[in-house]
This record gives C-alpha cells, sequence and structure tokens, in this order.
C-alpha cells in the first residue's frame, strides 16, 4: 500500500517535473541587433517588430495585417478630425502599474519629442486629449482618414516609469544619446526583457500578466544577432537557433536540403531604391566642383537607365526579388500595377543623356551603402558601381555596418546612397511623406534623404493623406507617382523576398512588413 | 672593385647564404614567396583581368565554377565571384593590397616596438616603468578599437583624402596597437641579455650604450620578434579585412585579400566552395611561406647556433 502511494507520488512529481521542464524557450537569430529598446528610437522594422513584443500600440495588426484592436478596444471618427479612441480596462504595465490615459497622451508626446524617430507618425496630429479615464480624442491637422493606420508603430509607454527613470526623452540614435529606456524596458505587452547585451544577446520572457490570451506557448525568446551570414546558417543546421531570418540567398537550397529545417519564402513590402543628394549646391563627396550633377534630370536618368536590374535580379538576387518601377510594391495600398514599368536598361542611351547634361567623361561620385541590412546590400551597390563605370561615372563605394551607416545617412552625410522602405502603415502615403515628400522639421520628408523636392508632390500627398473618398485618393496618388517617375526623384530598384528558417515543429506567422510576434509562435515538442 | 659588390660577395660567402642554400625548407618558402609577391606587385601585367576596373565586369558572368569543372569557363581559370570578377586575377590584385598593408604596418610595429623595448629594457628605471604603463594602456584596449579610432581621426583630418592618404591611416592604424608586443617582448629578452657577462663586458671596455644595445644585444634579442613579426602579417591582412568590413578599409569595389576571404565566408554552405577555399589557400600559402622564412632567419641569425 504504502509502495503504491510512493510510486504513485513519484510519479505525480515526475509529471510535475516534466510539466516544468517544458518551459519553451525559442532561439532567434537575425542579422543585425535590435538598435535600442527605446520604441520611439528607430523607425525601423526589425527594431519595431522586437520592441513590438514587449511594448503594444492602440492599434495592432492581425495576421492578415488588417486592423485589431490593441491597447484601444474601438476607435471611431467624431468629426472629419477628430478620431475617439477607447481604452482597454484592466491592462497593466509589466511593473504592475495600471495604464491609463495619462500614459497614452505622454507617450504621443514623447514620440514627438526631439530626438524621436517617430515624428513621421506624429505629424498630422494636432493633440491627443484625454475624454474621461477611459477614452482619448485624437485631432488631426487636417482630415486624415487613415490614422488608425499610421498608429501601429506609435508604442505606449508608462508615464511614471519614464518618469522615475528620466527617459521622457526618446534615445537620440543620431546623436547617440542613450538613457534607462535603451537598456530597460516597462510595456503592456506579451513579453518582458529579462536580459539586454547590446549585440550580444537580448532575453525577453513571457508577461503572465497579459490582458490578452497568448495563442503561442514560448515562455522564453533568446535573440541573437549573427552578422556573418555563414555562422548564421551554422548555428542553425547545428541546432544552436531554432529560427532564423534572413536566410542568405546563396544557403536556401543547403537548408532546405537538410530536411530538418522549414524555409519560409514570401513576398516583402520592402522596396529597395536608390537616393540621391538633389538639395546640396554642392555635393559632398563628388569631383563635380560648384554644381551637383544630380540637380540635373538627364543625369539621374542616366544613373537610372545604366543599371541593369534583370542582371542584379538572376545573379545577385539569385531570383529572388521583383524589379520595380515605383516606391511601392503590391501589397501596399495605392499600388499601380500599370504604372510599375521600368525605363529600359540602355546604356548608349544613358551615355548620351550624361554627354548632354555635360559630363561626357563622366565623373565621380561617393555611394553610401550598408552591409548588413537588406538582402545582398553591398553586392548590389558593387553590382550598381560596375554599371555605373560603364558610362563613365566613377563610384567611391562606402560599405559599413549599419550601426555607423544609419546615424550617417539620417544626418543626410551623404551624396547617393541605398536604402529599403516598408510603408508601416500598408499604404502609399506612408512612402509619400517618408520618403519623397519634401522634408519638413516636423516629420514630412524625414527619409528623404536626398531631400527631392516637387511642390506639386507635396501638394498631392497633402491630399491623399485627407482624401477620404477612395476613387479621389487613387487618382492623386497616381499623378503623385506621375510626377515622382517623370522626376527620376529615386531610383527604384526591388522588391525583395523575405527567407526565414525554422526547425521543423516551430509555426509561426510570418507578415509580409517582416515583423515576427513571438505571441504567434508554436513549439511542438517530440 | 665598388662598396656595394664587396658586401654581395660578402653576402654569398656568409653563414646566411650557406644556411639558406643548405636548407630545402627555406628554399621553397622563399620560391612561394617570391612568386606571390611578384604576382601581387606586377598584378597589371600578370592577371588574366583587371577586377579592379568596373567597366569590364560581367554580373551574367558571376559565380562561374572553375575552368575544370563542367560548367567552368576557359576565361576564368579559378572561376569568378559574385560579382563576375575572375577569382585568379582578384587574388593577385588583392594580395598587393594586403602584402603591402600587411608588411608595411607590421615593419612600422616592429621597428618602434623593438626601439621602445629595447631602451625600456636596458634603461630600465622611470623610463622602463613609463614605457611599460603605456603598453599597458594600449593592451588595454581592443586593438580594433585603436584602429577605428585612428582611422576615424585620420578621415576626420583629410576629410577629402584620397586614396594613397586612406591607405597610409589604414597602415598606421593597424600598425600602432601592434607595436606594443614587440616592445614588451624585446624588453623581456633585453632584461636578461642585459646581465650577462658579454655585455658587462663591453660596457667595462667602454663601449657606448647605443652600441651595445645595436650591437651586441639586438642580434641576440631579436630571434622572438622575428617569429612574432611573421604571424603578425597575417593577422595585419585580417584585421585589415575586419576594418574594410565595418566601412572604414579599403572600398568593396577594390577588394583586398582579406575582403575576399570575408565574402568566402558567406559562402561556406553554398556548393560554391571556389569562392572560399583560393582566397584562405593565398593567406595560407603568403602566412606559411613568411613564416618558415621567419623560422629560418631566427635560426640564422642566432649567434648561439652559429
Amino acid at each position: 500500500m504504502t509502495r503504491r502511494l510512493q510510486s504513485k507520488l513519484l510519479a505525480i512529481a515526475l509529471a510535475a517535473a516534466c510539466g516544468m521542464a517544458q518551459a519553451v524557450t525559442l532561439r532567434v537569430a537575425d542579422v543585425g541587433d535590435v538598435q535600442s529598446m527605446d520604441p520611439h528610437s528607430l523607425n525601423e522594422t526589425l527594431q519595431l517588430s522586437f520592441t513590438g513584443n514587449i511594448y503594444e500600440a492602440l492599434v495592432a495588426r492581425g495576421k492578415d495585417m488588417k486592423l485589431v484592436p490593441a491597447l484601444a478596444t474601438q476607435w471611431k471618427q467624431t468629426s472629419p478630425t477628430v478620431w475617439r479612441f477607447e481604452l482597454r480596462k484592466g491592462v497593466k504595465f509589466h511593473d504592475g502599474t495600471p495604464f491609463t490615459v495619462d500614459d497614452v497622451v505622454f507617450s504621443f508626446k514623447r514620440g514627438s519629442a526631439e530626438g524621436s524617430d517617430m515624428k513621421g507618425y506624429t505629424a498630422p496630429i494636432k493633440e491627443v486629449r484625454p475624454v474621461g479615464d477611459t477614452a482619448v480624442d485624437i485631432e488631426t491637422n487636417a482630415p486624415f482618414p487613415i490614422l488608425p493606420d499610421t498608429l501601429t508603430s506609435l508604442y505606449i509607454m508608462s508615464r511614471k516609469w519614464c518618469e522615475e527613470n528620466k527617459a521622457e526623452r526618446p534615445v537620440d540614435r543620431r546623436k547617440g544619446v542613450e538613457n534607462t529606456a535603451s537598456f530597460k524596458t516597462n510595456g503592456t505587452g506579451p513579453y518582458r526583457l529579462k536580459e539586454r547585451q547590446p549585440s550580444t544577446r537580448t532575453v525577453i520572457v513571457r508577461n503572465f500578466g497579459y490582458w490578452d490570451k497568448v495563442e503561442g506557448n514560448v515562455d522564453e525568446v533568446v535573440f541573437t544577432p549573427i552578422g556573418n551570414d555563414a555562422t548564421r546558417v551554422a548555428a542553425l543546421l547545428s541546432g544552436e537557433i531554432d529560427v532564423m531570418e534572413p536566410v542568405p540567398l546563396q544557403d536556401v537550397d543547403r537548408v532546405k536540403s537538410a530536411g530538418k529545417f522549414t524555409v519560409l519564402q514570401g513576398p516583402e513590402l520592402r522596396t529597395i531604391f536608390l537616393g540621391m543628394d538633389q538639395k546640396r549646391d554642392e555635393l559632398l563627396s563628388s569631383s563635380v566642383k560648384g554644381k551637383n550633377p544630380f540637380k540635373d534630370k538627364r543625369v539621374r536618368q542616366a544613373f537610372y537607365q545604366a543599371i541593369d536590374i534583370e542582371a542584379i535580379k538572376s545573379r545577385v538576387m539569385r531570383g529572388a526579388a521583383t524589379p520595380t518601377a515605383l516606391m511601392i510594391g503590391p501589397g501596399v495600398r495605392g499600388f499601380q500595377a500599370d504604372m510599375n514599368k521600368r525605363l529600359p536598361h540602355d546604356v548608349e542611351a544613358a551615355k548620351k543623356l550624361l554627354a548632354d547634361a555635360g559630363y561626357a567623361g563622366g565623373f565621380e561620385v561617393g555611394m553610401n551603402c550598408p552591409n548588413d541590412r537588406y538582402v545582398n546590400d553591398a553586392q548590389i551597390c558593387q553590382a550598381v558601381a560596375a554599371n555605373l563605370a560603364r558610362i563613365g561615372v566613377k563610384v567611391n563605394l562606402q560599405a559599413e555596418t549599419k550601426n555607423t551607416y544609419f546615424p550617417k545617412i539620417l544626418r543626410r552625410d551623404t551624396s547617393f546612397y541605398l536604402l529599403g522602405w516598408t510603408p508601416s502603415t500598408t499604404d502609399a502615403h506612408d512612402a509619400m511623406y517618408n520618403l519623397m515628400a519634401t522634408p519638413t522639421d516636423k516629420g514630412q520628408g524625414q527619409f528623404n534623404l536626398g531631400a527631392y523636392s516637387n511642390p506639386k508632390f507635396d501638394e498631392l500627398m497633402a491630399r491623399v493623406q485627407s482624401e477620404i473618398d477612395q476613387v479621389k485618393r487613387n487618382d492623386a496618388i497616381r499623378e503623385a507617382f506621375k510626377i515622382h517617375l517623370d522626376d527620376i526623384g529615386h531610383i527604384p530598384l526591388h522588391q525583395q523576398a523575405l527567407a526565414w528558417a525554422m526547425k521543423s515543429g516551430v509555426s509561426l506567422v510570418q507578415l509580409p512588413d517582416n515583423r515576427l510576434f513571438f505571441k504567434w509562435v508554436s513549439v511542438k515538442s517530440k | 672593385m665598388s662598396v656595394s659588390a664587396g658586401a654581395l660577395r660578402r653576402f654569398f660567402d656568409g653563414d646566411v647564404w650557406h644556411s639558406f642554400r643548405s636548407t630545402p625548407m627555406a628554399i621553397a618558402a622563399a620560391a612561394v614567396a617570391f612568386a606571390l609577391v611578384f604576382c601581387a606587385l606586377f598584378a597589371g601585367w600578370v592577371a588574366p583581368h583587371n577586377p579592379f576596373d568596373l567597366a569590364t565586369l560581367e554580373l551574367s558572368d558571376a559565380r562561374l565554377p572553375p575552368a575544370w569543372s563542367a560548367d567552368g569557363s576557359r576565361k576564368y581559370l579559378l572561376g569568378t565571384d559574385d560579382q563576375g570578377r575572375d577569382i585568379l586575377s582578384a587574388l593577385m590584385f588583392g594580395a598587393r593590397i594586403s602584402l603591402l598593408v600587411g608588411v608595411l604596418s607590421v615593419l612600422l610595429s616592429v621597428v618602434a616596438g623593438v626601439a621602445l623595448g629595447l631602451l625600456s629594457g636596458f634603461a630600465g628605471g622611470k623610463t622602463d616603468a613609463f614605457i611599460m604603463r603605456v603598453c599597458d594602456v594600449m593592451l588595454s584596449f581592443p586593438s580594433i578599437l585603436i584602429a577605428l579610432l585612428i582611422d576615424g581621426v585620420g578621415r576626420a583630418m583629410f576629410p577629402n583624402a584620397h586614396d594613397t592618404l586612406a591607405f597610409a591611416v589604414l597602415v598606421f592604424a593597424i600598425a600602432l596597437p601592434g607595436w606594443v608586443q614587440y616592445a614588451r617582448t624585446v624588453r623581456g629578452s633585453t632584461l636578461v641579455e642585459r646581465n650577462k657577462e658579454y655585455v658587462q663586458a663591453a660596457r667595462v671596455t667602454g663601449v657606448s650604450s647605443l652600441r651595445i644595445m645595436r650591437r651586441h644585444v639586438l642580434p641576440n634579442v631579436l630571434g622572438p620578434v622575428l617569429v612574432l613579426a611573421t604571424i603578425q602579417v597575417a593577422t595585419a591582412i585580417l584585421t585589415e579585412a575586419t576594418l574594410s568590413f565595418l566601412g572604414v578599409g579599403v572600398p568593396p569595389t577594390q577588394p583586398s585579400l582579406g575582403t575576399l576571404i570575408r565574402v568566402g565566408n558567406d559562402f561556406l554552405f553554398s556548393g560554391e566552395w571556389w569562392i572560399t577555399i583560393f582566397p584562405g589557400l593565398m593567406l595560407v600559402l603568403i602566412a606559411l611561406s613568411v613564416n618558415l622564412l621567419g623560422d629560418w632567419l631566427r635560426d640564422a641569425l642566432n649567434p648561439r647556433l652559429r
């Protein structure tokens, strides 16, 4: 009898032990590190994707990219310029402080403060007013029909926590300013930060006080940046990590053939393009003195037509890219399929254009390029440099790691650069507003680093921003795109394809904006 | 008979030449090193293509396997890399940059390190303490950090620096953190030698300190330095590759050997082995031949083995 009891107890203990051992850890590797834990410090996909597990916005996106309630339960327009957001009740920050109206007002202020990279999202907003204890009114400067779409990346922080930690101002990546919010977090999301070692290891664990049910079963996520492609693939193959992103294009077949992994490839919303400084009277780095060759449309067109995009697609990208003529790809609202026709690759025409502009012998220009941000970014730049050499343009290419690249180009210390952009609102307006509109100090054109400027485009952009009628809005988008195409404001290259790899047994949701939310990740134990 | 011819005659009659001729390993190493240096120096004439001339690159020829493989092209003996560069030519051109950076920076740090180490060990006292504390400070920073710092300062001072100046900055940036090791090694050996009888004898006969250091102590402490220096050449080449990755070295359109190796790293698993293997092999050959030569030279110059 006693023996039986003993064995029963033992069985129960064992079961309990097994249950405890089942705490699921997901080890994730990415090519680069999250730059900071401060959700307002950098408007970049990886940054927003990772901090989006810790912090939440008023509105979120579901698996189908449709808007779903997050910290706001519902929203409606009370007048053309005013939106009311009802806040979720009973939500607590990770430190136990309840989530209040105050935090929302504070976070919007923080997002628009000096040093914030979120100004693009806050600029259309005139005021955020509390309505009682459970709602806020957001008033925009002009009618702004896609306001909820733009709020999905503006994460809410705790006012009390920020004040206590002297983190009321966002971390400014451009100036290298850091504060507590870079290293510690206090959000409302399904995960909270356990350990942060910049460039080495970041660990987040489940927040069991989360207001929503979590679909996945991951208790702990260990995030490691592994910059070297081969090392990252080796880590996956040897079982050191469970999920990695991106799979280097040259290794997709290798990973697939190992049999124990799934490679998830899908179209990405990101568009890769080249930008040219069209503002300075003399380029920062060029052999042309006293004038700026990029101010001449013929030079920009010559650059455009000199680039052999098909060769880049087949050779550099191994087919995993869709060449584009537009600054947005299919999948973004406002994409115009019929306008997506590139100027032909034509070296002779390019040479002639350059000669017509007065640069028959070509010239020298410096080019900036990241080497660990986008798929084969430095290789694309090298191919572009080789293409341009054919028309006599000597490119002095500087390819560097994104930690030094982004601060540099965001200071606009560049003449010719490569950038990728995912419209986080999945709407054409986002790309128009951030990349193509004339830069202002309010946040418009914050990523228009070459300062392309056409007043007519700006006018149309403003119309797109406030037009409610979808047909008229689409017409304005078309007209604006046409202007940008005719001006050759930028040189669009392609939309890259996403490639993630994971161990068999891991199921996750690959969003086309390249975000990975751990609440949707499940690991099947064997 | 002119002086130099006399010196040459003395060299060929001397121990060093004799030891060289009787060491097959040294002859082999010297032959390989000579071939590599020759190819690197005269890459412009020897190499079948000029990979630095971007206008001649054909992206459609990218990632072709070596000529003897089924898909290979006779145009590219060792295949092409991801930009369509002929690997054989890229190796020759790249080795030129890497060898120059490696040899110059090591030379610079050897000269500085040996001089300071000798002085430190021989003078002792406050001079010794000062130099060694500077060494400690230098050692407490990772060398790549110092290199970055110098490169940053160099670029800030000469913002419009063109290739040659940028190159000088690069050499200096790699050389500066390097001298510490030589200084410490030489100091250690000098401390030992200083108290030996032959030094004391020289002192008693009234030889000046400078001459004692140069003629008597230096040859006796040079052994470990030569070994260290030959290893450092390979390290310097890789440091240059790291700096290039961080965006402060040579531009990716003019890849050095180090850059080629780093690029090759990405292709380790892809099956395109030629992009990885050949640059690595080249570095191994350089490092090995220089090392073997260094070993031999150490033995040949060691007064105790004569």
